[in-house]
């Protein structure tokens, strides 16, 4: 718990699929999904119930508190 | 000298019909869920003929991912995706996954992005669909330019009220989903038929769910449905590469049934040789 608090003047947390993340300050989606490992053209990404266009995740910064859904395709019926 | 027949012909007969932006080649529309595997899932929707395929929208493994993707077993090139919202039970979550759906499958630059089967269930036990809730979904979805078809029950009312809000099809269940009952209440496809084709001939109706086996297929197409969307049924047969097959021909023997014009019912036999010329010396038995 000390060391999240000494670390939280640098970082953020974001919340992916109901988890949370760690992040450095002005980390864009893109670098968030690198993080994570995630290939961008098979996923979705809604940011706090808004969709963020894969073209614009280089752009989007995440703050503290974001909420993320990161989605991909599933076999289904 | 008798005329040739040409059997592709009839075979074309069948004819591609029109949903919303797609013409299907295929009045079978499967689904790619419950699979044993992905090849097993990849070599039945080859079979089965479908040029539609319906998928998921679930959240990326975060952690322990296999590396595999659905998209690596099915060539989006080749298939139209349709995106559902299976899981939903209100129409907000139903708007947002759709949303998902097609944000996925525009990056891909596949063409289904714009529509979308819309599930919002009601009931987790039957999932049933909650009628007031698709019908707030839909008109949300049409605002927002999707093509929307439509999971619903089989009352006509119902249906009636989702074409009125600008679905593209209505999707009636034949019983509940993955139950493989079959269709249970010919009479209201019938009716919904009737209320829905009226003046608009064209107007898709598909039933969706419940099919069991190839004569549900069969029975449905017969009753005058655009189509049907299957997936449990080739899924958990006991050989879906065959039921995948099955499928297919009960679709086509189904559409060209009643495209052809089935006989009346009747209570009483008629004869099919005739009574002319039948021999004299043990006469048979005659009613009165």
């Amino acid at each position: 718990m000390f060391a999240k608090r000494t670390s939280s003047l640098s970082t953020l947390i974001v919340e992916v699929n109901g988890e949370a993340v760690e992040l450095s300050d002005g980390v864009t989606l893109s670098q968030l999904l690198q993080q994570l490992e995630i290939t961008t053209r098979h996923v979705a990404v809604e940011l706090n119930l808004e969709i963020i266009p894969f073209e614009k995740h280089a752009e989007c910064i995440l703050v503290d508190g974001d909420q993320l859904e990161v989605v991909t395709l599933v076999g289904g019926g | 000298m008798a005329t040739e027949i040409d059997s592709k012909q009839y075979v074309a007969e069948q004819g591609t019909f029109q949903v919303g932006p797609f013409e299907l080649s295929s009045r079978l529309i499967v689904g790619s869920g419950r699979y044993e595997n992905a090849t097993m899932m990849k070599e039945c929707l080859e079979l089965s003929g479908a040029q539609c395929i319906t998928v998921a929208v679930r959240r990326e493994r975060l952690h322990d991912a296999d590396g595999e993707n659905l998209l690596d077993f099915i060539d989006s090139d080749k298939y139209v995706l349709l995106p559902n919202t299976a899981g939903c039970y209100s129409a907000d979550d139903a708007v947002r996954v759709a949303r998902m759906g097609r944000e996925i499958l525009r990056a891909l630059g596949n063409p289904g992005a714009d529509w979308v089967k819309l599930e919002c269930l009601g009931d987790s036990k039957t999932l049933l669909p909650d009628p007031i809730a698709t019908l707030d979904a839909t008109e949300k979805l049409v605002n927002d330019g999707f093509h929307v078809l439509c999971y619903t029950s089989d009352d006509p009312v119902t249906a009636r009220r989702l074409k009125a809000a600008g679905a593209a099809a209505v999707m009636p269940a034949g019983s509940p989903i993955g139950s493989g009952q079959g269709i249970l209440n010919p009479n209201n496809i019938r009716i919904i038929l009737e209320y829905l084709k009226d003046e608009d001939p064209d107007y898709p109706v598909i039933v969706d769910a419940g099919v069991g086996t190839a004569s549900d297929v069969a029975q449905a197409m017969e009753l005058g449905v655009d189509g049907v969307l299957l997936n449990t049924a080739i899924a958990h047969a006991r050989d879906p590469h065959m039921m995948a097959q099955a499928m297919k021909h009960a679709t086509l023997a189904g559409r060209q049934a009643f495209l052809a014009g089935r006989i009346p019912k009747r209570l009483y036999a008629t004869a099919s040789s005739p009574e002319e010329g039948i021999i004299a010396t043990h006469p048979y038995p005659r009613g009165k």
